[in-house]
């Protein structure tokens, strides 16, 4: 029997752009489902190690959601998310596995961070927040480069680029916060930059623009694959990418195009950060979105749209998270673990639904040769 | 000692044979169809029963089960009247049930000899000598001469396909099952091949033989079971096959497969009365050639020969056969000639104008063509819908799209408009392509080529795989191209299929074009002669 798991693109059925899907309720199941899997295992754990898991989460939901506080951090929390999501969307639908956004985004964020004092001290704000948000988004993409060209030209695995470059990346990164961007702080950091030059907050809230930007760059994605040609491209690309040489698609000039959006969406994510929240970049400070949001994208079937509700509760779930774990004194890695849960059980709700949809008993059967024996 | 008795059985006479195996009323089903309904056949010793059908009928599950790799819903199996569960494909070797495929598996890097221990070898040290003694037996009683140590790649596909025989019959199998197995050999090696089977039925062998072409099985079997839509539909015993002429067998076949009225050109088809030369209508061919491949050489795609010094030339209006052994360059000559790969030398023109600097999409734009043998492969996207399916090679071209946004309402109406014109079976536009038959994904594909004023196409194995009716359609379709003055290439490895539809054919061997063979009677023959002269030259002398 055939395993439908043996590939990365096996766990992932994209579907196409005309076809919603098999309904609402499947839909929900399947990704639902897992979440729900996560959490009784968890709460599981938590009575194990003597933790009330009830309370647990109700800190987690009042934290993240509940409290107006909470669910501000919580929303601020998604901009990045959702760009580094959409990111990955651009390329893993292409096909391409670019898991160098660690890289992309460290590096661009060391840029942004590191010029931003001087950018917004000669130019008016937004102008100021535009120049830094190309900056980052040419450094995010200027990154993707090398595994990019290796691939469309050599055919080279983008998966074993990325990462190298991603190590490359955020050592880089470091460097450049530790010398030529060290700001006048005694610890190694950029200068900060002033608070009343960062990013607006939406009226009465301190939600910043940044989550604007962020969700409309994921409905642009969710729009150029649904609707243009060119996402057409990209998903054939994905789907079957000798058929997309065969129908005439240019491989080799799609993949580079393909790998500069995605890297400049990290790039973007970064600078939102930057300008946002932040002001300024430390020394070996790595938020390691990547690794968190491969799960997101996949559990929302790469659909740019569908990942903002999963970016949502991935946010509620790490502001609450922290709050809930300190109080529970246990360490914040208990929340990685619930995210690593998920993940598990995404792929065996997958596999059970697949089989479902072969017309296949969920529960294997027992063997007939053994039963007549 | 002197008083025992004769120890050898007669197996053959006809008083005493129990079948070797026989099916009783088997039935498997799938969601949506029964694949196998009550199917009962016997396979006598020492007798080849032919197993007819049209693609879909049922005669690959049937097998499967006999083998070992599906379990049957309902039904019984005897083996020399002993009733079996065959378990595994394992189980199925162990019962003397030898199977041969359709496509060859053997490793091509590996010996004759690695090939034939693996699997079979028991123990962790290989035994080369007892393999060796073994494939001597064998080859003696097959009546052939196989190297042991030649890498089973460098054989010819005749040669490759008698190793996997005695690969069946290593550990002393009672029946022997072949799926389909003239489908990829020469005139030469299916002659080769009759030969070999008949040496098989005398020692006492029981064969069931797999065909979809009415003439093997007339020629061949001494038992005939056609099946159709799961079911058998007509037996002929030895008796019936004695007692009839060969038109009144086939006619009997025909009237079978396709009720009694079925057209003379499905017979035709079906390989009833093998047409006997090549036919030209009165086609108008244009004075100037529209396709024209001049001294072109390419590095090979995907493991066939490298192509050296091409010249073809194709008028408007001419179907141009290629003929040769797999893998002799036809895949590499498609796809340059649509632009996939890049030639290293020589020039392709179209309509008289050099395309050597073009994209694909550039000459599809000019009216230049491919369908591809690779349906599942590169030809369509399968997760997608068939509408975008028609649509593949057109993206972000008017007037599906528009300024680079899709028009989704425009590309349904024009796939309901080729589901009508191609005659697609599906239950919608929408429908997965994926989950259409072969069939259809082929008519689907025809439909995306031969739209919007297709100039000169290049058909790669246009009907391989297909099941007669499609057959019949896509060679009308084929012949109607031309008769629209489309220049056409047809490249194929059904023999009967060039000379039924091509006005000349060219031999391709080893990457070279060894011949060109025009219209005439015996165009079958030498055609066949050029591909076995030069492809296999050990068989020759």
């Amino acid at each position: 029997m055939t395993s439908p798991l043996t590939s990365p693109e096996a766990v992932v059925d994209v579907a196409p752009p005309t076809t919603r899907g098999a309904g609402l309720g499947d839909a929900l199941v399947r990704s639902l489902g897992p979440i729900a899997l996560a959490l009784i295992t968890c709460g599981a754990l938590l009575a194990i190690v003597g933790r009330d898991p009830f309370a647990f989460y109700s800190d987690i939901l009042q934290a993240g959601l509940l409290r107006p506080s909470g669910l501000q951090d919580s929303i601020t929390r998604m901009a990045p998310i959702l760009l580094v999501a959409a990111g990955m969307i651009v390329a893993f639908r292409a096909g391409m596995w670019n898991l160098g956004s660690d890289g992309q985004y460290l590096l661009a964020a060391a840029c942004v961070a590191g010029t931003a004092p001087s950018v917004l001290a000669a130019v008016p704000a937004p102008l100021g927040w535009l120049v830094l948000g190309l900056v980052g988004m040419v450094v995010g993409a200027s990154w993707t480069i090398v595994p990019a060209w290796l691939r469309a030209r050599y055919g080279l695995n983008e998966i074993v680029t990325t990462l190298m470059m991603s190590f490359v990346g955020s050592g880089l990164a470091n460097l450049l916060v530790k010398g030529p961007f060290d700001g006048p702080s005694t610890v190694p950091q950029t200068a900060v930059v002033d608070p009343s030059l960062l990013l607006f907050d939406l009226p009465g809230t301190r939600i910043h623009i940044g989550v604007i930007v962020a969700l409309i760059a994921v409905a642009t994605i969710y729009w150029v694959f649904s609707r243009t040609s060119f996402g057409m491209r990209i998903d054939v690309l994905g789907a079957n990418a000798r058929a997309a040489q065969h129908v005439g698609i240019r491989v080799s000039r799609l993949i580079i195009v393909t790998f500069l959006l995605s890297g400049a969406l990290m790039g973007l994510a970064a600078a939102v950060d930057m300008l946002g929240i932040f002001g300024y970049m430390r020394a070996d400070w790595n938020p390691a979105y990547g690794l968190k949001v491969v799960p997101l994208v996949f559990l929302a079937r790469l659909n740019a749209l569908a990942v903002i509700p999963f970016a949502a509760f991935f946010s509620v779930l790490s502001i609450g998270g922290e709050y809930a774990a300190r109080r529970a004194q246990l360490p914040s890695d208990f929340l990685l673990l619930v995210i690593g849960l998920v993940l598990t059980f995404m792929v065996v709700t997958q596999y059970l639904t697949d089989k479902r949809d072969r017309g296949e008993p969920i529960l294997p059967r027992r063997k007939a040769g053994m039963a007549r024996a | 000692m002197g008083t025992t008795g004769p120890t050898i059985e007669d197996r053959s006479s006809p008083q005493t044979a129990t079948p070797a195996v026989e099916l009783i009323d088997i039935t498997k089903a799938f969601p949506g169809v029964v694949a196998n309904d009550r199917i009962s056949l016997a396979a006598m010793p020492g007798e080849v029963l032919c197993l007819l059908g049209e693609n879909g009928a049922g005669k690959s599950t049937l097998m499967s089960i006999l083998s070992g790799i599906y379990r049957p819903d309902g039904g019984r199996i005897l083996v020399d009247g002993r009733a079996v569960n065959i378990d595994s494909p394992r189980h199925g070797r162990d019962l003397g049930i030898g199977m041969v495929y359709q496509h060859l598996s053997l490793i091509p890097t590996l010996t004759v000899l690695e090939n034939l221990m693996m699997g079979s070898n028991p123990g962790l040290s290989l035994d080369r000598e007892g393999a060796r003694t073994r494939l001597g037996e064998l080859s003696r009683q097959l009546g052939v001469s196989v190297d042991a140590d030649a890498r089973a790649g460098s054989l010819a596909l005749g040669q490759q396909q008698q190793v996997e025989i005695i690969k069946a019959l290593w550990k002393g199998s009672r029946v022997l099952i072949l799926d389909e197995p003239t489908s990829m050999l020469t005139p030469q090696g299916i002659t080769e091949l009759q030969d070999v089977l008949r040496g098989l039925k005398r020692s006492g062998l029981a064969i069931i033989f797999i065909t979809h072409k009415l003439h093997e099985a007339v020629a061949i079997g001494d038992r005939v079971a056609i099946l159709k839509q799961g079911k058998v539909v007509g037996r002929l015993d030895p008796a019936d096959l004695a007692a009839m002429t060969p038109d009144e067998i086939q006619s009997r076949i025909v009237a079978a497969m396709f009720g009694s009225s079925a057209a003379p050109d499905v017979a035709d088809i079906a390989e009833l009365r093998p047409t006997s030369g090549l036919t030209t209508t009165a086609r108008h061919l244009s004075n100037e050639p529209l396709l024209e491949v001049v001294d072109v050489s390419a590095d090979a795609a995907g493991g066939e020969h490298t192509l050296a010094d091409i010249n073809l030339e194709v008028r408007g209006g001419e179907i141009l056969g290629v003929a040769g052994v797999d893998g002799s360059g036809q895949r590499t000559l498609a796809e340059v000639i649509a632009g996939q790969s890049r030639h290293t030398a020589g020039s392709i023109r179209l309509g008289g104008v050099t395309i050597d600097g073009l994209s694909i999409s550039e000459r599809q734009a000019l009216g230049l063509r491919y369908v591809t043998d690779d349906r599942l492969g590169e030809g369509v996207v399968s997760s997608y819908p068939l509408s975008l399916n028609l649509v593949l090679k057109r993206i972000g071209q008017p007037p599906f799209w528009r300024g680079g946004r899709v028009d989704r309402a425009q590309i349904r109406r024009s796939a309901q408009e080729s589901i009508r014109v191609f005659d697609i079976r599906t239950p919608s536009s929408e429908t997965r392509i994926g989950k259409l038959s072969g069939g259809n994904i082929q008519k689907a594909l025809l439909a995306r080529e031969l739209s919007f004023e297709p100039r000169c196409v290049v058909f790669n194995k246009p009907t391989h795989g297909l099941d007669v009716r499609t057959i019949v359609a896509v060679r009308e379709r084929i012949r109607a191209l031309a008769q629209d003055g489309v220049a056409i290439v047809v490249i194929s490895n059904d023999l009967d299929e060039l000379v039924d539809l091509s006005d000349r054919v060219a031999v391709l061997d080893s990457g070279r074009i060894t011949g060109v063979v025009p219209a005439g009677p015996d165009a079958e023959v030498r055609i066949g002669e050029l591909i076995v002269g030069v492809a296999a030259p050990q068989t020759v002398g």
